[in-house]
């Protein structure tokens, strides 16, 4: 009985079923008494110069309580950023101000400038409408290049120039690296686009802000992935709102994708406005809102360099990214072109020497952020580019170059300042070879070309550091917050469990997976242990779910309060059966004394903590409830390789998925239907990127793709049936669940692999001139590059 | 949205009388106007409904043979309903998605007349008539440019009269996004002549591509059409695709559409 519902067990998610049948707790379904609504009036230029506000004649429309601008924040805190980056000169980044409301300038369309409390959500949307805003246009900069042009209008008047950071990595290596190439008897050199992408969850984002007069408490419940981390964002540096006087509640999220990872200003605002209104203060994002709010994602674009020798082993990479930090420093934009980057370069190849330089640009767009991925897709895509490149250009086969360079042998210390632990990526490949039957392509490509169509095989690799967590090798890398992670186990009387957690799950799973493991260490049925989460007046302070980083960190947390838990039952068992704790075995939900036929039930035990008749009171403290605090010795790295074969229509240019393969190495799986069910959420996430989805801006920062006219997400029909295979296994060292992470992965791995298939299909056509097309590769692009 | 009034009236009679009132709108499925009242982009003193009037839904046969769509039918009904003319109960089917489907209605899309439309090609390439509260109107005539028709102000459609063709066949190639028509070309091949239909295409709107025609008049074949230029039409260029691409897909759907009708 216990096995079946423990680690490894396919467990259906028992939290879908609320999902499903519509009685899921958003954020959207609370609601308070006497609850006012916001509407924000948000600048429809990109940038300009406020000159004035009239808010008189929107104060008289029917139902306003109370209209805020800018200058009700002053002497306020701005939005922090939670990551500091150092440039090459060893100097900080060029940091700027970002206000809750706008003072003195928009800088994005879609920055707030005034909000609107009223009675009920159109009341507010009405006298939004009357407010005037006297705005002088500025010229507003939305190319990277053109931005750090001497004289380009700056984004912020305060700073220098509009360069947030210009750095190096490894900087030491650097003219080693320049050795290697001036050496090199090739170099293969890509210049490419890493698109801009909107998140774009199925649940816009909302909060709702609450104060409690009597107490002086302050409460907002807000769709985020940390709950924990606003908490102490907000509060130490925006509101000024000590911990104990503020909670913050994440209930059921849909879908984060790292957007909801970041304190924006909405949550600031409705919680300062409760407090001032001393009422209940909601917002509910629109979804052409969400378009210009939430923090976009990617948005690079790169020179990448390979060097290789004579035998076509790799000898040196260098790159030049220029990274679009938007308009202001989202919660934690610095981390993402840099150290969830640089450290990537190596992918899973040996090769020795690495220079990775990024210049960190402001623009007048919204802040871009992690996404999915975050900084790791960027490194994998320009890397598998440039090496199927590099094979095309040498004439050797893609994969076998790849086999050739890989790293064999673990724990393996990059050039890029992380060490793997473990890996395999010789097994996951050849897992690939045979799940995407590779050896069936020329068969298939046959008859794709009897169907008229064009048939390109696109194989690559990936190599993520997730459970993103070591705080001292993070803090050393520029994080100004710990990562580790938390968790209470709370054993009643009865026997069932409550674990709280730190790691908060918007799709994850956790609610199945996480008592999965504390049943098999325990041996009892999972349905004996519940899940609690996304309450910071509940769960001990933890850093939330982002970086596959839950059950890595979260549950090997979970790890160690349950161990401690387990040990005490032993101590009260050994009591009660009148033995030496060290002679308790636990198995099966049984306590027995080894050696002999003497057993107590895990219920008898839990009991006899809650009920201490018969209870060593002299040792242990009655109740059975332990905390732990976890934080790992280094990243986990889930490796794998992934192949997609395309069919390119001739006349058209469209790209269809013909199939879609994905070998991970996730170390050990504690469900193999939730993990899978993660991959194949990443890989259409990928695929959306390859093929369909684009952030589009016009030259005056308008936004082309505010809404899905023409922002295209991907739909069920635009991916096919993944072939998806997790049996390679090389546990984590360093965890005690031996587990990686499986979050990001497909996301990470599979744009690649698609844009190499199209290439393929294009050149094996005869298009030879097509060496890369940039992302998304839609009709149109893809035409355009076969006219030549 | 703004605040407006609602009637839901039972006869077109009482529609009429209540689309008399300033500012007062028609209201179809929705599936445009609601979106578009939701932006705030529009703001109608009134609505009023028109899908509670029996006279304005359902399909039948005329006495000329044409195919009569109530203008108030939906989407779904014109996919299930339409058997006799298979190439337009085609194109109803793959018009956005089962809940557009379910609530759009033809008289809705032809009134609007968004150039990425599905319907306007039909319409156009059948010569259909578009019959209204006071007048018939030759689709030739009808179709005035970009989200503007021949319909006056308070006027409805109530129903669209298509002959029917001896072949016909739409070819959809959608905007990735909207999923709307980047290009679609309608082709239907009557005893007089080939009418071809082109959507999604012109800064104009839908029109009709003459050379196409009278090409496949004497030869309907794909081949036929190989050897002409693309319209000149001003083509839309836009992130999805430039007029060249615009241009070059009106031939390739048209190919394939004769190719498909057969
Ligand atoms: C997600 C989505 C996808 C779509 N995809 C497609 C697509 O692929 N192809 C396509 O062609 N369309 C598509 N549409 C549009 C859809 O077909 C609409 O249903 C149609 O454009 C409008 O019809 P309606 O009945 O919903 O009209 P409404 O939205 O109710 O009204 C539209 C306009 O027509 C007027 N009107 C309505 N009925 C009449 C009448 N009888 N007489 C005079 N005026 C009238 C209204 O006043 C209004 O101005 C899509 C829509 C959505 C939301």
């Amino acid at each position: 009985m216990p096995k079946d519902g423990g680690i490894g067990a396919s467990t259906k998610r028992r939290e879908d079923i609320r999902f499903l049948t519509g009685t899921g707790q958003y954020t959207d379904d609370i609601n308070l008494r006497g609850q006012a609504h916001v509407a924000f009036l948000r600048s429809d230029v990109a940038h300009g110069r406020i000159k004035g506000i009239d808010t008189q004649a929107a104060a008289a429309m029917p139902g306003v309580v109370r209209i805020f601008t800018g200058a009700d924040f002053e002497g306020i805190g701005g939005l922090p950023c939670g990551w500091q980056v150092t440039d090459r000169q060893g100097n900080p980044m060029q940091e700027p101000g970002h206000p809750v409301l706008a003072q003195g300038k928009v800088r994005h369309v879609g920055d707030p400038i005034a909000a609107v409390v009223a009675e009920t959500r159109e009341q507010a949307r009405d006298a939004v409408e009357a407010i005037e805003v006297d705005i002088e246009e500025l010229p507003a900069v939305v190319d990277m290049k053109a931005a750090l042009a001497e004289g380009a209008p700056k984004v912020h008047d305060d700073l220098s120039s509009n360069l947030c950071y210009d750095w190096g990595f490894v900087e030491e290596n650097k003219a080693a690296v320049e050795e290697a190439f001036a050496k090199a008897a090739h170099v293969t050199t890509l210049e490419l686009v890493n698109n801009r992408l909107i998140a774009n969850p199925m649940e816009p984002r909302v909060a709702v802000g609450d104060f409690a007069p009597h107490s002086g408490d302050s409460t907002l419940y807000t769709t985020s992935q940390n709950p924990h981390v606003i908490r102490l964002l907000m509060g130490a540096f925006v509101l000024g709102i000590p911990e104990h006087k503020l909670r913050v509640v994440a209930p059921d999220v849909g879908g984060g994708f790292g957007s909801k990872i970041f304190h924006y200003a909405e949550e600031a605002f409705c919680t300062f406005a409760a407090k001032q209104l001393k009422r209940p203060v909601k917002w509910t994002s629109s979804r052409a809102e969400a378009f210009m709010s939430d923090a976009h994602g990617r948005d690079h674009v790169t020179k990448i360099e390979l060097a290789l020798d004579a035998e076509n082993n790799f000898t040196a990479l260098r790159t030049e990214t220029h990274a679009n930090m938007g308009a202001y420093l989202s919660t934690f934009a610095p981390s993402v072109p840099t150290w969830l980057h640089g450290t990537l370069m190596a992918g899973n190849y040996k090769t020795p020497l690495i220079y990775v330089n990024v210049k960190a640009v402001f623009t007048n767009t919204v802040p871009v952020d992690a996404y999915r991925g975050a900084g790791r897709p960027e490194a994998t895509y320009q890397l598998e580019r440039v090496i199927d490149k590099a094979a095309r250009e040498l004439g050797v086969d893609p994969i076998a170059l790849r086999r050739q360079n890989f790293v064999t042998e673990f724990p393996y210390a990059t050039p890029v300042a992380v060490e793997y632990d473990t890996g395999d990526y010789v097994a996951t490949m050849d897992k690939l070879e045979q799940i995407a039957d590779l050896a069936g392509f020329e068969k298939r490509l046959a008859e794709s070309k009897a169907r008229g169509k064009l048939r390109g095989l696109g194989v690559n690799c990936y190599i993520e550091a997730c459970g993103i967590a070591p705080s001292n090798l993070v803090g050393q890398l520029g994080a100004r917050a710990g990562l580790y992670e938390s968790a209470t186990v709370r054993v009643n009387a009865t026997g069932g469990l409550v674990v709280m957690t730190g790691s908060h799950s918007h799709g994850q799973g956790h609610e199945t997976s996480f008592p999965q493991v504390v049943a098999d260490m325990i041996g009892i049925d999972a349905n004996m242990v519940e899940i609690e989460h996304g309450d910071t007046d509940k769960a001990p302070m933890g850093m939330g779910t982002y970086g596959s980083r839950s059950l890595a960190v979260g549950g090997s947390a979970i790890v160690r309060a349950t161990e401690k838990i387990i040990a005490k039952a032993k101590k009260i068992a050994a009591h009660i059966m009148e033995a030496s704790a060290d002679d308790i075995e636990l198995k099966d939900g049984r306590f027995t004394v080894a050696g002999t036929d003497k057993s107590l039930a895990w219920g008898d035990v839990t009991l006899a903590a809650y009920v201490p008749h018969n209870y060593p009171l002299e040792e242990l403290e009655p109740g059975l409830e332990e905390t732990a605090f976890y934080d790992p010795s280094n990243f986990t790295y889930p490796a794998g390789a992934y192949a997609c074969e395309v069919e390119v229509d001739p006349e058209t240019g469209k790209v269809t998925i013909e199939s879609f393969a994905a070998a991970d190495d996730f170390g050990n799986i504690v469900n193999p239907m939730i993990v899978s069910g993660q991959v194949h959420g990443g890989l259409a996430q990928g695929i959306g990127q390859a093929l369909l989805e684009g952030c589009v801006y016009d030259e005056n920062g308008q936004l082309l793709t505010g809404s899905y006219m023409d922002y295209a997400m991907p739909r069920a029909a635009d991916v096919p049936f993944y072939s998806v295979d997790h049996s390679c296994q090389t546990p984590c060292t360093h965890n005690p669940l031996g587990v990686k992470g499986c979050g990001e992965a497909g996301a990470i791995g599979s744009p690649p692999a698609v844009v190499n298939a199209v290439v393929d299909a294009l050149q094996r056509a005869g298009h030879t001139g097509v060496t890369h097309i940039d992302m998304p590769l839609s009709p149109s692009r893809v035409w355009s590059a076969m006219q030549g | 949205m703004y605040a407006f009034d609602f009637e839901r009236p039972a006869t077109i009679d009482d529609a009429l009388k209540a689309l008399g009132a300033e500012d007062a709108q028609a209201l179809g499925g929705g599936q445009t106007l609601i979106p578009t009242l939701k932006s705030r982009l529009a703001s109608p003193s009134k609505l009023v409904s028109l899908t509670a009037i029996p006279e304005l839904k359902g399909i039948s046969t005329g006495d000329d043979g044409t195919l009569c769509i109530g203008a108030a039918t939906t989407h779904a009904e014109v996919a299930a309903g339409a058997g006799a003319y298979p190439a337009l109960a085609a194109l109803a089917g793959n018009i956005g998605d089962p809940a557009v489907r379910n609530r759009g209605t033809i008289g809705g899309s032809l009134a609007n007349n968004d150039p990425s439309a599905c319907y306007p090609a039909a319409a156009l390439a059948s010569g259909a008539t578009i019959v209204t509260n006071s007048r018939r109107i030759p689709a030739d005539e009808f179709f005035d440019g970009m989200f503007t028709t021949a319909l006056e102000e308070g006027e409805i459609i109530v129903e669209v009269h298509f002959p029917i063709p001896q072949a016909a066949n739409y070819q959809k190639f959608e905007q990735p996004a909207s999923r709307f028509a980047l290009v679609g070309v309608f082709v239907a091949r009557y005893p007089d002549g080939v009418r071809v239909a082109v959507t999604g295409a012109a800064e104009d709107g839908v029109f009709r591509w003459a050379e196409a025609e009278a090409a496949l008049a004497s030869d309907f074949s794909a081949g036929a059409i190989a050897g002409l230029d693309v319209p000149g039409n001003a083509m839309i260029g836009d992130l999805h695709g430039s007029p060249e691409y615009r241009a070059h897909l009106v031939k390739v759907m048209t190919g394939r559409a004769v190719k498909a009708a057969g």
